[in-house]
């Protein structure tokens, strides 16, 4: 099952890759090879792979990923013009620091792409995590309680992340 | 016309490394200036890419731009992450004007 589903996502990334729509066709001797190497990936690093390999068949999470798509987005663009304004004006107005927060997610999997999406929040960084501890570095500290923090910076992840990954 | 947005994505994009260029100068130390060539950097490449999609449309060449925007986003942060995992634990010093480090204080409890 773990080896199926690893199959089936690196051909597809295969196809992505070669691109084998011709004008004249579909090209086959590229979706040949391309199956046969997907199903070496497959089974030589199948092991490897998420232990829960069921779950990308449920349709409901993918409409939860967009939704996540959609708010990882409107977070990255906000993040990105905040610190460019924050490098941009003549004083620098940054208040460093490393906070605490936690999180609710228990996969490796859901917890490593908080961790990612974070990193997309505006001016944070994570720079350790331990269980179900997260710690960030922000460039414009509004809340030093770990508490608060949590409430600003993790749940609007969290609990769309929740629905995809748990 | 689908040229013309493509190059105005490229223009912003490119201003955005820019702006990224200038945090990594300006900024005060490791952690701020990661933070600076993570959000700025990768906003700006993202849109460079998706300037090269508008542009040349879905063929070969959008689909490896598409693959490439989506590994940026996903490798990116955990680059960051790692970078400032490993400085952290190297020992490097944040800014002295640095407000709370709430890592440390959590190291010494535990250490006693």
């Amino acid at each position: 099952m773990k080896k199926l589903v690893l199959s089936m996502i690196s051909f597809i990334v295969w196809v992505l890759l070669s691109w084998p729509f011709t004008p004249h066709g579909i090209d086959w001797q590229a979706i040949v090879v391309g199956i046969v190497a997907s199903g070496f990936v497959g089974i030589l690093f199948g092991d490897v792979f998420t232990d829960s390999p069921h779950r990308f068949f449920e349709l409901k999470r993918y409409f939860w990923l967009l939704y996540f798509i959609a708010v990882f987005v409107w977070a990255f663009l906000e993040a990105s013009f905040d610190f460019a304004y924050r490098v941009l004006h003549p004083s620098l107005p940054i208040r460093p620091g490393i906070i605490k927060v936690k999180t609710k997610l228990k996969k490796r999997a859901g917890i490593a792409m908080l961790a990612n999406s974070i990193g997309f929040a505006p001016g944070a960084v994570t720079v350790e995590v331990i269980g179900d501890t997260l710690y960030i570095h922000m460039a414009c500290l509004r809340y030093q309680d770990t508490e608060e923090a949590t409430a600003y910076v993790v749940r609007r992840f969290e609990r769309i992340l929740e629905r995809i990954f748990e | 016309m689908r040229e013309i947005i493509g190059y105005f994505f490229m223009f912003i994009g490119v201003l955005f490394d820019a702006v990224g260029c200038i945090g990594l100068v300006r900024l005060p130390d490791l952690y701020n200036r990661l933070q600076a060539s993570l959000k700025c950097v990768a906003m700006g490449t993202s849109l460079i890419l998706l300037g090269t999609i508008i542009i040349v449309g879905v063929s070969p060449v959008g689909a490896k731009a598409f693959l490439c925007l989506l590994f940026i986003l996903i490798i990116s942060p955990t680059t960051e992450h790692a970078l400032a995992r490993a400085s952290y634990i190297a020992g490097v010093k944040m800014w002295e004007k640095s407000i709370v480090d709430r890592l440390n204080e959590d190291k010494k409890s535990e250490t006693g």
